[in-house]
């Protein structure tokens, strides 16, 4: 049930970041939301109230559904943030901060 | 403080590259400011650049147009005359006090937290649009997303959805939306269009005065038929379902009337649902500059000038009509801006072949509009407990009590009682909605910023200075 990459796209090159704490493949260009979706992950966020699952809506960053924390950072809009080698991704939960 | 430019450009899509093109070749100095990696907006949106991806998954439909606007550009930016602000965030254009010009005031930075700001004399608004969602019970579920975000992830990151798509909604979108998801490799198992074939057929004759584009649409439902995909018309997706993504929805036939037929709802399994209700013009920065809006659009003259002096308007920002609209409506702005700047009044007869397209394509969007309305009773089919504001989590049975037994009857005081509207997105998605609640038309929502801006950034403002 993961979401398929279609044929013609080749990245060239591969590098590797963690979604809470397990490898997922990543290529140069490729957004947070891309790569999630790629690995099968369709949600990367709690709400605050009913702590309910949201990932990509949008996709344009309008929506600010998508929010993620890379790299300790909360609430980055994963259809626009590409990614690096080595970058930490996780699950946001509420606000992503502490006091969330 | 960057330079001062004699036009800022905002938005890099068809208007805006129209524009900055248009005024280039009469040598005025453009700093075109875009918040993508690359030109082109989302009509031409590109595989990101460092993806060597050897092509896209499909030639675009205008491929030759898109060469010809790419190839201006690399030549204009070559020659010095235009500077191409890639992956910079426009918030806020501000008017400077005594006729100083504007001050773009952009964000940029990995975490879009640099704060950037150009000088300019004139300012081409050519913000672009973004799509209208009506809420329905589980529209929140992860997997079900925007049509054009679908588009957006497909054409610039090469990814699907899911592996087995229902595109839904209604508006000329859908067809498109689903042809490439299609060709990308995913199963379109069903495209759902609320609109009618009656519509479409009532509305022939501003239809037929642009046969191109209606050939257009027969070309995306053909390649459809190649994947066995048959739209359907007059039915509507009433419910997604999932736990905690999506599993199915339930589609079902709509009356004559827009109303829900009774008896006919299926349900169909899918991991992505790619819907969309047409498109809504982004007006924030010019609400702000102060320029009148009509409805929620903004407001422009023959010349594609807004009713704040030195500011001009083209594309999706001043009426959804589509990229040869906009590209129309930027040449002119352009030509106009190139004028004004040297302080002669243009003769719009250089215009008239543009000129002539914009009158045709503003009727045809008028046209489509028409046909593609949302099914009538999509207001009473959002439950109670239908998320409306996605940010604030506000179903409609507050937005209701709030409209009802506390007498709301805006969408402000809406936002006053219920937080809908209120957070990240700042009633972006929910507005529609809401509105369709209260039971007012829907407008514009006075956002002094575009996006949020960092406090550091604010802070790190030039005092205006008296002069």
């Amino acid at each position: 049930m993961s979401p398929a990459q279609p044929a013609g796209s080749r990245p060239a090159a591969v590098f590797t970041v963690t979604f809470d704490g397990l490898p997922i493949a990543a290529s140069p260009g490729q957004t947070v939301a891309a790569a999630l979706w790629t690995a099968g992950v369709t949600a990367w966020r709690g709400t605050r109230g009913g702590g309910r699952p949201r990932g990509v809506f949008c996709g344009i960053g309008v929506c600010f559904d998508c929010l993620v924390t890379v790299n300790g950072r909360p609430n980055q809009r994963a259809c626009l943030v590409p990614l690096r080698p080595g970058d930490v991704i996780r699950t946001q939960e509420g606000t992503g901060h502490e006091d969330g | 403080m960057a330079e001062r430019t004699r036009l800022a450009v905002v938005g890099a899509g068809p208007a805006g590259l129209a524009g900055a093109l248009a005024a280039a070749a009469r040598g005025v100095r453009v700093t075109l400011v875009d918040a993508a990696e690359q030109a082109g907006g989302q009509f031409f949106r590109r595989p990101a650049e460092a993806f060597a991806a050897r092509r896209p998954p499909a030639p675009h439909p205008r491929e030759h147009t898109w060469e010809r606007l790419r190839d201006a550009l690399d030549r204009y930016r070559a020659a010095g005359t235009v500077t191409h602000l890639t992956e910079h965030h426009v918030w806020c254009v501000e008017r400077l006090p005594a006729s100083r010009g504007f001050a773009v005031h952009a964000l940029c930075g990995p975490a879009q937290e640099e704060g950037v700001t150009v000088r300019a004399d004139a300012v081409l608004l050519a913000t672009g649009g973004y799509e209208r969602v009506l809420p329905f019970p589980g529209w929140t579920l992860p997997g079900v997303v925007t049509a054009g975000g679908a588009q957006a992830v497909l054409k610039g990151q090469l990814v699907l959805p899911g592996r087995t798509v229902v595109v839904a909604g209604t508006g000329p979108l859908l067809l498109p939306v689903a042809a490439g998801l299609a060709e990308a490799g995913a199963r379109v198992a069903a495209l759902v269009e609320s609109a009618g074939p009656r519509a479409l057929l009532r509305r022939a004759p501003a239809l037929a005065g642009q046969p191109g584009k209606v050939a257009e649409g027969v070309h995306y439902a053909a390649r459809l038929l190649r994947y066995g995909v048959r739209p359907l018309a007059r039915h509507t997706v009433v419910e997604a379902h999932g736990a905690d993504r999506l599993e199915a929805v339930t589609v079902a036939a709509l009356d004559r009337g827009g109303r829900l037929a009774p008896g006919t709802a299926r349900r169909v399994r899918c991991d992505a649902l790619a819907v969309g209700h047409g498109l809504l013009p982004h007006t924030d920065l010019a609400e702000t500059l102060g320029c009148a809006l009509s409805g929620t659009d903004v407001r422009v003259d023959t010349e594609q000038r807004t009713d704040v002096p030195g500011v001009w308007a083209a594309g999706e920002t001043t009426g959804v009509g589509g990229a040869d609209l906009a590209l129309a409506e930027g040449h002119i702005a352009g030509r106009s801006i190139a004028a004004r700047l040297r302080g002669t009044a243009p003769d719009p007869r250089a215009w008239a072949v543009a000129d002539r397209a914009r009158t045709r394509l503003r009727a045809f969007a008028a046209a489509l509009d028409a046909v593609y309305a949302p099914p009538s009773d999509w207001v009473d089919r959002m439950t109670d407990d239908t998320t409306v504001c996605r940010c604030e989590e506000v179903g409609a049975g507050r937005v209701r009590e709030a409209v009802g037994a506390l007498g709301a009857g805006d969408a402000r005081s809406v936002k006053l009682l219920t937080r809908a509207g209120m957070g990240w997105c700042q009633g972006r998605m929910c507005g529609p909605a809401v509105a369709g609640l209260t039971g007012c038309p829907l407008t514009p929502g006075r956002r002094p910023f575009a996006r949020p801006v960092p406090l550091g950034v604010l802070a790190g403002l030039p005092e205006p200075r008296p002069d």
